[in-house]
């Protein structure tokens, strides 16, 4: 059965990709060797189709108001268009619906959520901004690409529109700019320099033709995966569920108290968790790193000294060339080990990251 | 499925083995299973020295994706394995009939490779799936 295309499908297929079904999507899995790609992003540039992606706008009267209470962190952080945080969307039992990036534009707020979730996210939009002047508009017609990697701001300079370089060059981490129909941002999901540019689908093919002139390459989700993994950033549906507490997910920063009045939803939740965490009740997700050979797989049990947990997202490292993996388990937890075909074999817990701006970042 | 090299026998679980001239098997597996599996970044190799039987668990390849058991086409005693593929396992992504080997064995009974399929009834097999 055929799924749905993004506008740059045409180009995958010549280009030889392997495509895969993802949520209803046709996208490329990789272009010939996934290894390949991740070594590509983390080395030079490459550059993802994420137009999968679900983009919604808001604007309003309310839209900070209802922001504020829609999501875990804060969005009166955004002091100013051109900035955006990382969120997650809390139910009232404080597990998590979703996770996005909100960009504050000139014109209110955009958020970019998962392709998987899109259509609970946006049923929960709608169903809790009751009683808020917003305007909630889901913009499917956008395409989304991923440039990233040490090289990416530069070559993307190459291919981006001549008047807006010198503003590209000049944002920071989380910060974006608005040209025309295009929103450019330091944003992403790779761990390594690099911007998410948003734009109408019908340039999207110009620009991907001008990326890969300026010697970006085709990477596709199989290197994602392995790159946000190294990253330690969590996959939703995998690393944080609806039944798991953020706390759990090493997602605690996310929710904002930073002023203590702000009502949003999942609050009271989180804070029971907080207490539950401090009488050492709640799991933590931790990295876990694998020094003998094989692979680490999602699902696969471990046991700590203090109890067993479970692997939530493991695959090999390319970067590393070992097994890593995020892993649900007890709090306080000192050692671990997993059973591969037979054998005990021991892991290294450490903090959920790897590998940071291509280099190894745990001890 | 082209470029399937017609001296090679294969299994519907996607392993190859060619016997030469000597009686000495080589086993691998097929471009349509490295394709499936994607990157390969350990395999497993048997011992040499010991005696395996027809369709038994022998190897193990490890991908990206996925853990791939390898089973032995026909019964014998593993001679060789390939070593390259310790440090190199990508070789049976890239030239599955040729480098990327995996081990060599003798064969007690050349009536285990009539049970397998041709390069033809392979590439049938395949378009089935």
């Amino acid at each position: 059965m055929m799924g749905i295309h993004t506008c740059l499908f045409d180009r995958h297929a010549a280009a030889g990709a392997k495509i895969v079904d993802f949520s209803g999507w046709d996208m490329p899995l990789h272009y010939g060797s996934q290894i390949e790609e991740h070594h590509q992003v983390r080395n030079a540039a490459g550059v993802f189709d994420v137009s999968h992606m679900t983009v919604v706008d808001v604007a309003g009267a309310d839209a900070e108001d209802w922001l504020r209470y829609l999501l875990s962190n804060d969005v009166a952080r955004l002091e100013a268009p051109g900035k955006a945080l990382y969120s997650l969307l809390l139910n009232h039992d404080g597990g998590v619906v979703d996770d996005l990036i909100v960009y504050r534009t000139g014109a209110g707020y955009r958020m970019v959520s998962n392709c998987a979730t899109r259509r609970k996210v946006l049923i929960w939009l709608v169903q809790n901004s009751t009683g808020f002047a917003v305007q909630i508009e889901e913009r499917p017609h956008l395409a989304m690409m991923a440039v990233h990697g040490p090289d990416s701001i530069s070559l993307a300079c190459e291919a981006l529109p001549a008047d807006t370089i010198e503003s590209v060059r000049g944002l920071g981490n989380f910060e974006s700019l608005e040209h025309g129909d295009l929103l450019i941002a330091r944003t992403g999901y790779t761990g390594e320099l690099g911007l998410e540019v948003i734009l109408p689908a019908e340039q999207a093919g110009a620009l991907w033709d001008k990326l890969l002139t300026a010697g970006v390459k085709p990477a596709g989700l199989g290197a994602r995966d392995t790159l946000r993994l190294e990253a330690g950033m969590n996959l939703y549906g995998q690393d944080m569920d609806e039944i798991t507490s953020p706390l759990s997910a090493n997602l605690g920063w996310t929710v904002s108290r930073r002023d203590e009045d702000r009502d949003f939803i999942g609050r009271e939740a989180v804070l029971r968790h907080k207490q539950r965490q401090q009488d050492g009740e709640l799991p933590i997700l931790a990295g876990l790193v694998l020094e003998a050979r094989g692979v680490l797989r999602n699902g696969q049990q471990v046991l700590t000294d203090k109890g067993e947990g479970v692997i939530t997202s493991g695959s090999f490292s390319p970067t590393l060339k070992q097994s890593i993996a995020l892993a649900r388990i007890p709090k306080g937890s000192r050692n671990c080990q997993v059973e591969l075909r037979g054998a005990k074999a021991p892991l290294k817990i450490v903090k959920p990251g790897f590998v940071r701006y291509g280099k190894r970042i745990f001890e | 499925m082209s470029n399937i090299p017609d001296d090679f026998h294969f299994t519907p679980t996607h392993e190859w083995v060619r016997v030469d001239d000597n009686g000495v098997a080589t086993v691998g597996i097929s471009e349509h299973a490295q394709e499936a599996l994607g990157d390969i970044v350990f395999v497993e190799l048997p011992e040499p020295g010991t005696e395996i039987a027809a369709r038994a668990e022998v190897a193990v390849v490890e991908s990206v994706k996925a853990a791939s058991d390898i089973y032995s086409p026909v019964s014998g005693e593993i001679t060789e394995v390939n070593e390259a593929l310790i440090d190199n396992p990508q070789l049976v992504n890239t030239a599955p009939y040729d480098d990327g080997w995996i081990y060599r064995m003798s064969v007690n009974d050349e009536k285990d490779l009539d049970e397998l399929l041709n390069a033809e009834a392979y590439a049938d097999h395949c378009s089935d799936e």
